[in-house]
């Protein structure tokens, strides 16, 4: 019907490939600056630990697994990754503004759902990576990506295995998407 | 030689400065490749977008191939790259979470940052949801502290665990590339010939 039309809406991307060139570019940039690849979950880890550390600093304190991202010299939100990710969030903003798709607030969604199915989903989606990412000592861009780019068996362990419970699971969230 | 902040060649104080740029640079790309769209990254799931796959294909050959050359023509030091360490059963665990998380949120971190960045709630909400992921798991972190430490396997390469060089791993990853980038391809073309209400 209106196919031609839905595909002159499409926003204009970077051709995938090009994409991929040049992100794996920064990080080949980023393993020669600083030895270590990239990453995103841990900002918000130190988000965490900075946040529980104001209200209840004991309680992170007495935290096992907190308690190691807690210093007297400086807040956790110090650290490489925090200043990483803030660069993402501006990097976005640049692309966005460029590419003329900064617009109002607004969720995206299949439109067989409603707002509130979306909105749960990607809440539950969240609090999932969140978990994931801890025992997988990284989420898609520290451990499949730079992990698998410094051959680190580990982060092609968690790329496979992301990607793999991905299609198993996606036939029965399919409703949300297609 | 490289890497030029563990070998003191730009001093520490750059660090953050360096960071800054290189998420700048990270975002610019997540972005304008059309991660910052949910549907978009979820197409890889359901045969419509491989967006995701070639991308992400396509820079993890790109960094691998390069490590490689720097190595050989010695201008990094492999020794002092951080290999992300392996802990078998946690990241076995963690990996499955990770995969249920992205087909419900459409997003993985990274990409939630940039799709916050051009204005979508569903991807502020990702992001508190991972903020509450982590509060979780650190809150209970005493009940799983075990199991967390488990199958520590240390820093082992792909190479060391096949028992093969880490160059022939390279050249393997290209030619699996290669192939999913043509199977995939052809995928994508025969399922959205049966979409037509597809929008990114």
């Amino acid at each position: 019907m209106n196919q031609e039309i839905v595909i002159q809406d499409r926003p204009k991307y970077i051709n995938p490939y090009f994409g991929g060139v040049l992100l794996g570019l920064v990080l080949l940039i980023t393993f020669y600056i600083t030895g270590r690849g990239l990453g995103a979950s841990g900002a918000v880890k130190s988000a965490v630990v900075t946040t529980v550390d104001k209200v209840a600093p004991e309680h992170a304190e007495q935290n096992t697994y907190m308690k190691a991202f807690i210093t007297d010299d400086h807040s956790p939100m110090f650290n490489w990754l925090v200043f990483e990710s803030f660069g993402i969030f501006i990097g976005g903003l640049l692309s966005g503004a460029l590419f003329g798709r900064i617009k109002k607030l607004r969720i995206e969604k299949s439109p067989n759902i409603t707002n509130k199915t979306r909105l749960f989903a990607a809440g539950i989606g969240g609090i999932l990576f969140g978990i994931g990412s801890q025992f997988g000592r990284g989420c898609s861009s520290g451990a499949a990506l730079s992990g698998s780019a410094s051959s680190s068996f580990g982060g092609l362990l968690v790329m496979l295995l992301m990607f793999g419970t991905g299609y198993v699971v996606a036939y029965f969230f399919r409703k949300l998407w297609i | 030689m490289g890497p030029l902040i563990p070998q003191g060649i730009i001093p520490m104080g750059w660090d953050f400065v360096i960071a800054l740029l290189i998420g700048i640079a990270f975002g610019f790309v997540l972005e304008a490749s059309g991660f910052s769209s949910s549907r978009n990254i979820t197409g890889v799931f359901y045969g419509y977008n491989f967006v995701v796959l070639r991308v992400f294909f396509t820079a993890v050959v790109v960094a691998m191939i390069g490590l490689q050359y720097f190595d050989y023509f010695g201008w990094i030091d492999l020794n002092q790259i951080y290999v992300l360490p392996t802990y078998l059963s946690p990241m076995i665990v963690g990996s499955i979470i990770m995969g249920v998380g992205f087909v419900l949120g459409g997003f993985c971190p990274g990409t939630s940052y940039t799709a916050i960045a051009i204005g979508k709630i569903d991807a502020m909400v990702f992001t508190g949801g991972l903020f509450l992921g982590i509060f979780l798991f650190s809150e209970f972190f005493p009940f799983f502290e075990q199991f967390y430490y488990s199958g520590n396997m240390g820093s082992i390469t792909i190479g060391e665990f096949f028992g093969i060089s880490n160059n022939l791993v390279t050249l393997i990853f290209v030619v699996i590339a290669v192939i999913a980038f043509y199977v995939t391809w052809r995928i994508e073309l025969r399922v959205r010939k049966n979409m037509t209400q597809y929008k990114f």
